[in-house]
């Protein structure tokens, strides 16, 4: 008995056992501070849904052994660029979400493959690169926004009538329109469900967990266990990681869009800067290791991370009369990064 | 004749970074149309502000540990040196001195920490610290926001105890009682050490200030790495920069020395951002420590240096240029296009790209070395 807790501790690792016990802590202190656990967990479940598919964004490079996806903002300026072009159009409702999708899906695929190519030619250094490739791609787009020649009133600065704003409102266009299909929650608006995101998301976990069990989904695999078994074996190595470095940032661009039509705002120029690393954390909270993530990683993760964004504003502000929430999930996020990086049996590779 | 040809094109090819932003900026100047006498001072300062930052980074290269993103570390210890000299209203060189003194052991432990994490990291030193830079920032945040003031925020129970550390001038405490504010004023600091000893040269119309005694401490501390280099510690970390492997069987204590070198490295970025500050004369309490370890990495990339090997004539030439840029971009961008903005975005993306093309140029070569000798063993195909 004693030994199996032993091996649980040692197979989630401290970190995340003391941070699970943590939002637990939350939870069950969350009464006693005034705090609505229902409305709380209804803010938890939303922003699990908002955020799911940026953290699922993680798998498939994780899995080709290409670490973890710092350079998520590259698929995030996909996603971007098909939404401003969405309402550019004014392409409204479900149908101006879906032509954002179809406008940002190749785009992230085309950058996906440039991005690959550096990826392949830096085996080992791919982390650190990909931090850089995605700061220096946002800086990029700072300057794109201001050139491109968007004019829709509702996105450009209303003086000098050129350049996007920093945040552009989705209302009136795709606000809402996957959170809201088939929602439910309660009369009084203290409980919130929204189905169609949770949909879209177990759909895209299922479409992953069912590539990789594809043929080149175990190839991908295998590249990411042992590349030079994989390339005895017959696998292109290199082939493997530009497929999932394609289908990391498609989901980045995908991960973007549901983001935005929950949160209901565009957020151009240095907004999509550190988005990677709450996703990172997120991974790696739910029991993914460098190289390892499964799907059970990304709904856990998610959960435990957004959990504790959402309740310690509430409670730990309730409970000290101060805002530590910010600080928390500072120490948090890159607390848990740091320890995956520093784990002992990943150092050789 | 060929010879000289061949040793042309070497020098070309191995300078080609610094090379191409001489060109950036040679367009960009008239662009801009800032005289030369402004340019030069503004140079001049910024040589003296910067450089210790950017000579702080190169020790851990030496010892083969990439470019330390953990320098920030060291620059949030030297804020809190600042921010209690401050608060006890020490002003002038004793100030600098008495703020270094408290910075540099904070520093130290920090350095000690941060070298301990990498060593067990090895092989992605640079992620890590860049990641321990931010996961600092979170317990940074946490003392200056909750442990610093009039009164303490957290009380441990039972026990008559107030977890704070006593800082009471109003102008620095938020008026809830504790947290420090975010912009502070180093009236008593400022140019501290820039006045100490300084010349006015006349240069076509209006002089030019040069802060002597900054570049004398500048001077002393590249002597410095100069000697460190020769030392027996120093010879150390270049033979574990060239092979860890190699230096562990000879007999040498790698781990140690690793460690020794980011302390190090961490103590002096500790000191640079005390130079630095004292030359700005205000304070961001939380931001101006972010951007250090950044526009430090970019001006070393950007004078010629790579992820194994610098030099000091690249920080120089490295600090002029990316400064020179700096300056030059957003007026340039405000002529050329009509938005100062375009320009004030160009150099985001130049401190970005510069280190991303550097990391994607070392980590490429290193993989095609692995790749070349890993072929080697597998004989014909």
């Amino acid at each position: 008995m004693g030994g199996g807790i032993r091996k649980f501790i040692e197979n989630a690792g401290w970190p995340r056992i003391i941070i699970g016990l943590f939002l637990l802590s939350l939870y069950i202190a969350a009464p006693f501070v005034n705090v609505r656990v229902l409305s709380s967990l209804s803010d938890t479940l939303v922003r699990v849904g908002m955020n799911g598919v940026l953290v699922l964004a993680m798998v498939p490079m994780v899995q080709s052994g290409c670490g973890l996806n710092f350079g998520l903002p590259l698929g995030i300026i996909a996603g971007l660029l098909g939404a401003v072009t969405s309402i550019q159009f004014q392409v409204k409702g479900l149908a101006g979400f879906g032509f954002a999708m179809l406008v940002a899906l190749p785009i992230a695929a085309a950058l996906g493959f440039f991005y690959a190519q550096i990826l392949n030619r830096v085996k080992g250094e791919e982390m650190m690169i990909a931090t850089y490739v995605g700061f220096s791609s946002v800086a990029v787009m700072c300057m794109a926004w201001l050139l491109l020649p968007f004019n829709s009133p509702v996105m450009i600065w209303g003086y000098g009538g050129s350049g996007l704003r920093t945040t552009i409102s989705t209302e009136g266009y795709w606000r809402h329109v996957l959170s809201d299909f088939l929602a439910f929650g309660s009369d009084t608006g203290a409980f919130y469900f929204p189905t169609g995101m949770f949909i879209f998301f177990f759909l895209m976990l299922f479409l992953v967990w069912a590539f990789f069990r594809t043929k080149t989904g175990t190839a991908v695999t295998a590249v990411g266990s042992n590349p030079e078994f994989a390339r005895a074996s017959g696998v292109d190595v290199n082939r493997m990681r530009t497929i999932s470095v394609m289908l990391s940032t498609v989901l980045g661009a995908m991960g973007i869009l549901i983001y935005e039509q929950s949160f209901g705002f565009i957020q151009l120029y240095m907004g999509p800067l550190y988005m990677a690393f709450p996703a990172v954390a997120a991974i790696l909270l739910g029991g993914a290791s460098v190289n390892k993530a499964t799907m059970t990683n990304v709904v856990a993760g998610t959960f435990l991370f957004q959990g504790i964004l959402t309740m310690t504003p509430s409670v730990i502000n309730s409970l000290l009369q101060s805002d530590m929430s910010e600080v928390i999930r500072i120490i948090v996020s890159n607390g848990m990064i740091l320890y995956a990086l520093t784990r002992k049996t990943q150092v050789k590779r | 004749m060929n010879r000289m040809q061949d040793n042309v094109r070497h020098f070309l090819i191995s300078n080609s970074v610094p090379i191409i932003f001489i060109a950036l900026s040679a367009i960009a100047i008239p662009l801009s149309g800032f005289s030369s006498s402004y340019l030069l001072q503004e140079m001049l300062t910024r040589l003296a502000r910067n450089s210790f930052l950017v000579l702080s980074l190169l020790i851990p290269i030496m010892a083969g540990m990439g470019l330390n993103f953990g320098m920030v570390l060291g620059a949030m210890a030297g804020q809190i040196g600042l921010i209690l000299v401050t608060d006890w209203a020490i002003v002038g060189i004793p100030g600098m001195v008495l703020a270094a003194i408290i910075s540099l052991p904070i520093a130290a432990v920090l350095g000690y920490i941060c070298g301990s994490v990498l060593n067990r990291a090895k092989g992605r030193e640079m992620v890590t610290s860049y990641i321990l830079g931010f996961f600092m920032n979170g317990i940074y945040q946490f003392v200056v926001l909750y442990l610093i003031g009039v009164r303490g925020m957290i009380r441990i129970p039972f026990a008559d105890i107030e977890l704070r550390i006593p800082v009471t001038n109003p102008q620095l405490v938020l008026s809830r009682g504790y947290g420090v504010r975010n912009a502070i004023n180093l009236t008593g600091l400022r140019h501290a050490l820039d006045n100490a000893l300084e010349f006015n040269i006349p240069v076509g119309g209006s002089s030019v200030n040069i802060p002597v005694s900054t570049y004398l401490l500048i001077a002393v501390f590249c002597l410095f790495i100069v000697w460190f280099r020769r030392t027996k510690l120093g010879q150390d970390m270049r033979a574990i920069g060239q092979d860890m492997a190699v230096a562990d069987s000879s007999g040498i204590a790698v781990e140690r020395t690793r460690v020794i070198a980011i302390i190090i490295s961490t103590m002096l970025a500790a000191f640079g951002q005390i130079i630095f500050l004292q030359n700005i004369g205000t304070m961001n309490t939380y931001n101006s420590h972010d951007q250090t370890g950044m526009f430090s990495i970019a001006a070393l990339l950007i004078g010629g240096a790579t992820v194994s090997k610098a030099s000091i004539a690249n920080v120089f030439v490295g600090v002029i240029l990316f400064h020179l840029m700096f300056v030059v971009s957003p007026m340039a961008g405000k002529e050329l296009i009509g938005q100062a903005q375009l320009g004030e975005y160009f150099r985001v993306y130049v401190s970005y790209g510069i280190i991303a093309v550097a990391l994607v140029l070392h980590a490429w070569k290193r993989y095609q070395e692995r790749e070349r000798s890993r072929r080697s063993l597998r004989g014909e195909a």
